[in-house]
């Protein structure tokens, strides 16, 4: 796997422990209690859509509906409502998989934005549906901050596979 | 194994398309958003699967308890020596009026046993702080740090220092979730305190109350507190509810549109009582053993009819 297929950089495969624990994390993540603080990104949103872009054979709409529902019982969330939106969501990244590894990083972060927003879109609809109070325009920033994160997660997320085949003693990383 | 958008060739296509299977899970997570928002089947799933995500819970609660700890212990001299001033002077006034209370409960209980009334119940109160707001951003319900293993069930009432605040609605093993006053799907059934006038309150949204119906033309106008009236068999009566604010007739419509403000700080309270009834309320009577004469004489002889 290239980091982009622009790239001629081939990195080593990712391992499914760590695409498993980079998304329990981010599930830790969603479960601080942050009360009503704006802005806050869906981790689990967004590391989920990284790997359905970056590994769409093996991450895709069965591990979001699993992680969907941990946060829908974590956060007291209506069962479903997070597991709905993350479905979606990794339906809609992994198709746009092979499209968006052509361009760079930060291109890349405009491709997740809208799917964030979808998935945030439908979880409002549902609530909504139901008979729920509108949360307020704000919500949809944590949509926002999730973008920004893309950059930062890239580099972080694919740390792991660039490490090189063969180890050397004497290479200092 | 195709993934969305890129169909494989039929001949190596192996298991239902991504199409197929994102239909199947979306009406999965649909049929379970009905079963849980409308019907609440799913408490049970959630109960037990709450197990599992608890340690996980703790651990991504620590540093937030670990902030909120630090903040105490920084707090600076002049607003520890202010708030103390301020307990002082409430203690003042509280001691004053329990002694006037205990006074008072001895002789309501002396008046009872004269008129052999039955003993009014005692209450079970846990006290409890608030953690955090509760995540979801759709609903107004805050985190308690006492749960089913300090004896807290559900549909208790939860108050603090002034009046009412909500109810608990979800029970974990060691925290609950109380539903604000001012959600949109919390009720409360209230009486006017100064003619006992009963009606129903629900949140409106935007920390607001709507006390609903009140017939056109009812005495009540703003300034009047509402009380619980404890015909729910949940909640005691005479717990301070809210005050009203606007008493307006609907043109139109039977019912007043009737604004009320929660007395107690719902929003913002920190430290909150727990309020339970000691015994369940008597049962309501079965609609069956009602005697036939006090149905209204037309009805009686309809039914007598073959």
């Amino acid at each position: 796997m290239q980091p982009t297929h622009r790239s001629n950089r081939i990195l080593q495969p990712a391992k499914t422990w760590f695409i498993h624990l980079s998304l329990l994390i981010a599930l830790g993540l969603a479960y601080i209690p942050t009360g009503r603080l704006p802005g806050v990104p869906d981790w689990v949103a967004v590391v989920l859509a990284f790997w359905c872009v970056r590994e769409p054979a093996r991450v895709g709409m069965g591990t979001a509906f699993v992680f969907g529902i941990l946060v829908d019982i974590g956060l007291g969330a209506a069962m479903g409502q997070h597991a709905l939106a993350y479905v979606v969501l990794a339906y809609l990244a992994t198709s746009l998989s092979r499209r968006v590894l052509w361009f760079p990083p930060g291109k890349q972060a405009l491709h997740v934005l809208p799917l964030l927003l979808i998935a945030q879109t439908l979880m409002v609809v549902v609530r909504l549906i139901a008979g729920a109070e509108f949360p307020g325009w704000w919500y949809f920033v944590s949509s926002l901050t999730g973008t920004l994160l893309w950059m930062p997660l890239t580099v972080l997320l694919l740390l792991p596979q660039y490490q090189p085949v063969e180890r050397d003693a004497n290479r200092p990383i | 194994m195709s993934l969305s958008g890129h169909p494989s060739p039929p001949m190596f296509r192996s298991g239902p398309t991504p199409l197929a299977r994102l239909l199947v899970l979306v009406a999965v997570c649909l049929v379970m958003l009905v079963a849980d928002l409308r019907f609440r089947y799913l408490e049970v799933v959630r109960q037990g699967l709450s197990v599992v995500t608890h340690p996980l819970q703790v651990v991504a609660a620590a540093p937030v308890s670990f902030l909120r700890n630090a903040a105490v212990y920084f707090a600076t001299l002049v607003e520890v020596q202010l708030e103390n001033a301020e307990l002082r002077g409430s203690q003042l006034e509280a001691a004053q009026r329990l002694l006037r209370f205990e006074q008072l409960e001895r002789e309501n209980a002396e008046l009872r046993r004269l008129l052999s009334m039955a003993q009014s119940l005692a209450v079970d109160s846990v006290a409890a702080q608030i953690l955090y707001d509760a995540p979801d951003p759709f609903a107004r319900k805050v985190i308690l740090d006492r749960g089913a293993r300090h004896g807290i069930s559900a549909g208790l009432a939860v108050v603090d220092a002034r009046g009412m605040i909500g109810q608990i609605t979800r029970v974990y093993p060691v925290q609950s979730e109380v539903t604000l006053l001012t959600d949109k799907d919390q009720a409360v059934p209230v009486q006017l305190e100064r003619n006992g006038l009963r009606g129903v309150l629900v949140g409106s949204g935007g920390g607001r109350l709507d006390l609903r119906f009140i017939l056109e033309g009812a005495d009540i106008r703003p300034g009047d507190r509402l009380v619980t009236s404890g015909l729910d068999g949940l909640f005691l009566p005479g717990l301070p509810v809210a005050h009203v604010v606007d008493a307006q007739p609907a043109t139109g419509e039977l019912f007043m549109n009737v604004v009320g403000e929660p007395i107690a700080r719902v929003e913002r309270a920190l430290q909150v009582l727990v309020l339970g009834r000691a015994e369940a309320p008597p049962p309501r009577p079965d609609p069956r053993t009602a005697l036939r004469e006090e149905r209204p004489a037309a009805t009686a002889t309809d039914r007598s009819e073959p």
